[in-house]
């Protein structure tokens, strides 16, 4: 039997260590078990209406699992003075963290009330009483994690490079890049700021939050049992995604494998993060029939314009009464169709986002993209396709991107997320 | 010095927390203390020294907080600030015996409502002569330390006051930083003396919230760093607002408020029965920090001097001096491994602050810190703090 796992000094657990165990053994540690017990049985079968998606497994949860409504997405930068070591314990204390909050516990045993009344809490307390919620916490590993400093630069995967610029980029560094990063997904956005309000906490000293990014209606279905839902553009986004069922496409397009060039890598996926600004107020100007030139489908039911329903192959060489193509070449259905980029396909996972306004009172908004695939360059061939030509360009801005390594899962307990990296 | 493994001050705290049988609340039942916006009724008037649980309810309309004061009624020994309306919340504290004040602050401002005397009975907790031998030594010094600062802050206001009284702005800006370091060293003292911090440290726009007369460090700042025409509050209004330079009558009315409030400062510390307890040590560094992060980082603090990294170092250097004092109390209990952590936070936070000057030589001017900088700084504040947050935890635990 393995020793258990738990949070590092440095990640919290101020006390229950040394000098208190007497006193946590007494009253505060048993309330928290009791706690564990209850959150364990309420949401284990599933009978509190709640799901909850087990974080042990080959590849890591948050990927192909149903796309929850709700995001908190958080990229970091390690400290300077951050040491191998000192990431191996971060991440031995995230996974152990994480692992225990997807199970709707909290990060440690004392939790939020049964610690030391004169110490801080370990949890911070805002998801006492709400289930998993679906919760799903995903971590990946930024091309500036490789470093010489950290005895990684050799370990670097030769698929991750920083993106290359794309035409019309308008990147702010505070929404660029990251060491590391933690997608939290939850069916409570409560749940999924909680999981990184925490995470954070304990990486205090070791990594710091560069950006992060709050969700708040999945744009995309990853599952054939969920139906499609709508960008803020009003259209339905994601028809043509892979989905969980799809097991080919996924084993194709989604999972790295150790003939990839990067053994360590085998299971696990590339994520790239791009927060695109919508111009939400030019695009509510369009008339109807532009919108829908703009986009190749139509607007109520998602079916493209040569024809059919939703789900219906668009066909690109269908001419309409003059003999121009029903979908326009320089539609975005057609420019980010695999037929168009070489076959590429992705899976998307992104999520609406409003940050309240800009100083001229236009909303912040937009899509917060999120995709997954087995080679970062799926997802350039996409976006070279859409960045020269799409007409949506004219209401969109690329303003954040970020590409991560993101290691294959933690198969049972006792094991760390990354630990293949460090093997 | 020969410490035991075993405390019995741990022992006795302990014995007191597992004989409740409910967790969070080691002192025994909690006294339910109904807050309202004009009323504070605090179920018991007596307690059981040790630790005391207050059970907070606010049934009231808006924020408030529940403060227990010393005989004095000036002095404050414990807190819970931002009780929201409809919350309850349980609020510990250890005390001893003695007469204590409870009240409630409606809003947290302006004066205590419902005040009522409080009456701890029963013995001071036993402690083993080797432990009370560190606690009476780690309190004997930071209290000497107090006074050292005070000691040090009474001339050079002195002569900060009379650059500033007499309209040698030039002398009074060079004296300016170098003259808070002794006050913003040992700010937690003086905060829990109840008025003298509003007005000796107060920024105009808190002053203004709380409709006090706006004196102290600060007005003479803004007199000293004259805003002209457009330039604005860190409240975004204007900094003309209600504001004009000081008259010759008004700089000497300033700059003897200042030395006065200071000289009862001093007198306070000096006074024979002024004490510190281990809690108001370590909590006084936990609260330096806490400074640090919430008025210094963003630079509101010295809003037109711009020497606020000279603050920054005086209360991390004033959190240090606390740690310092409890530190031979923490490596006793066996939280070496917290203590090791602490001290490579504050020499990496120290690092980091050396590359913007020194105490004694100047600092940068605050505006010229790149966001990017400051959000260094921040990381390394919050490095420190998170351990820092610990350590009453440790040396009461």
């Amino acid at each position: 039997m393995t020793e258990p796992q738990r949070l590092s000094r440095r990640g919290l657990l101020g006390l229950a260590g040394a000098g208190a165990a007497g006193l946590a053994l007494g009253g505060a540690g048993g309330a928290a078990v009791a706690t564990a017990i209850a959150a364990q049985t309420g949401s284990g079968s599933g009978s509190s209406g709640s799901p909850s998606y087990p974080f042990h497994g080959e590849h890591q949860a948050g990927i192909v699992t149903p796309a929850q409504d709700r995001l908190h997405f958080a990229a970091f930068d390690l400290a300077a003075s951050t040491t191998r070591d000192d990431l191996r314990e971060l991440l031995s204390d995230w996974t152990y963290a994480a692992e225990r909050m997807t199970r709707g516990l909290e990060v440690s045993e004392s939790g939020a009330v049964g610690g030391s009344p004169l110490a801080p809490p370990d949890d911070t307390g805002e998801a006492l009483d709400l289930p998993p919620s679906g919760l799903t916490i995903t971590f990946g590993f930024g091309p500036g994690l490789f470093a010489e400093r950290l005895g990684l630069a050799e370990r670097r995967p030769a698929l991750l490079e920083p993106l290359p610029r794309f035409s019309g980029d308008a990147l702010a560094p505070g929404w660029t890049g990251g060491d590391l990063c933690v997608q939290a997904c939850a069916d409570d956005p409560q749940v999924a700021v909680h999981a990184i309000r925490n995470l954070s906490r304990i990486a205090f000293g070791r990594a710091a939050i560069r950006w992060s990014q709050l969700g708040f209606g999945r744009t995309s279905s990853t599952s054939t049992s969920q139906i499609t839902p709508r960008n803020l553009f009003g259209f339905k986004d994601g028809t043509a995604n892979i989905k969980a069922e799809e097991s080919d496409a996924v084993a194709e397009y989604v999972w790295a494998r150790e003939s990839d060039g990067t053994a360590w890598m085998a299971g696990g996926t590339y994520l790239v993060a791009r927060r695109i600004r919508m111009i939400i107020e030019s695009w509510d100007r369009v008339q109807l029939g532009e919108q829908e030139r703009i986009i190749g489908r139509d607007k109520g039911a998602g079916a493209p314009l040569s024809g059919g329903t939703e789900f219906t192959e668009p066909d690109f060489s269908r001419p309409d009464d003059d003999g121009s193509p029903r979908i326009p070449d320089d539609s975005h259905v057609r420019l980010a169709h695999p037929s168009v980029v070489g076959g590429a396909r992705l899976l998307r996972r992104g999520y609406n986002y409003v940050d309240g306004n800009d100083a001229l009172g236009r909303l912040d908004a937009g899509l917060f993209f999120l995709s997954f695939q087995r080679d970062p360059e799926q997802f350039v061939a996409v976006q070279r396709s859409l960045a020269g030509h799409d007409a949506l360009n004219e209401y969109i801005r690329h303003v954040g991107s970020a590409v991560f390594a993101v290691p294959p899962g933690v198969p049972a307990e006792g094991a760390s997320i990354g630990d293949p990296l460090f093997a | 010095m020969h410490i035991r493994p075993l405390i019995v001050a741990t022992g006795a705290i302990a014995a007191l927390a597992l004989s409740g049988c409910v967790p969070n609340n080691p002192g025994g039942e909690a006294i339910a203390v109904a807050i309202t916006d004009d009323a504070c009724d605090v179920a018991t008037s007596t307690a059981t020294a040790g630790t005391v649980t207050f059970a907070l309810t606010n049934s009231g309309t808006d924020v408030n907080e529940f403060e227990i004061l010393a005989e004095d009624q000036l002095r404050i020994v414990g807190e819970k600030e931002n009780v929201t309306p409809g919350q309850s919340v349980n609020y510990t504290l250890q005390l001893n015996p003695g007469t204590y004040y409870t009240a409630c602050k409606f809003r947290l401002v302006g004066a205590p409502i419902g005040l009522a005397e409080f009456t701890v009975t029963g013995g001071a907790v036993a402690i083993d002569a080797d432990e009370q031998e560190l606690v009476d030594e780690a309190v004997a010094d930071y209290v000497a330390y107090i006074k050292s600062q005070a000691g040090e802050l009474i001339p050079a206001v002195a002569e900060f006051a009379e650059a500033y009284r007499s309209g040698d702005d030039d002398t009074a800006r060079d004296l300016f930083a170098s003259t808070r370091v002794f006050y913003e060293r040992i700010e937690p003292t003086a905060e829990a003396f109840g008025d003298l911090d509003p007005k000796i440290d107060y920024r105009e726009v808190d002053a203004l919230a709380e409709d006090l007369d706006w004196t102290g460090f600060h007005r003479m700042e803004k007199d000293l760093w004259a805003p002209a025409e457009g330039d604005l509050n860190s409240d975004g209004t204007s900094a003309l607002l209600d504001w004009a330079p000081s008259t010759p009558e008004q700089r000497a009315q300033f700059a003897d408020q200042l030395e006065a409030d200071v000289q009862q400062l001093y007198d306070l510390v000096y006074a024979d029965d002024f004490t510190v307890t281990l809690a108001d040590i370590s909590n006084g560094a936990i609260g330096l920090l806490d400074e640090v992060a919430t008025g210094k980082i963003s630079g509101e603090e010295d809003w037109w001097s711009h020497t606020d990294l000279t603050d920054f170092a005086a209360n991390v250097q004033g959190a240090e001096v606390a740690f310092g004092n409890v530190t031979a109390i923490a490596e006793a209990k066996g939280q070496g491994d917290l203590v090791a952590e602490i001290q490579e936070q504050f020499d990496a936070l120290e690092a980091l602050l050396a590359q913007y000057g020194s105490i004694e030589g100047g600092f940068t001017p605050y505006d010229q810190v790149t966001d990017e900088q400051r959000g260094e700084l921040s990381d390394g504040v919050n490095a420190l703090a998170e351990p820092l947050s610990q350590l009453t935890a440790a040396v009461l635990g």
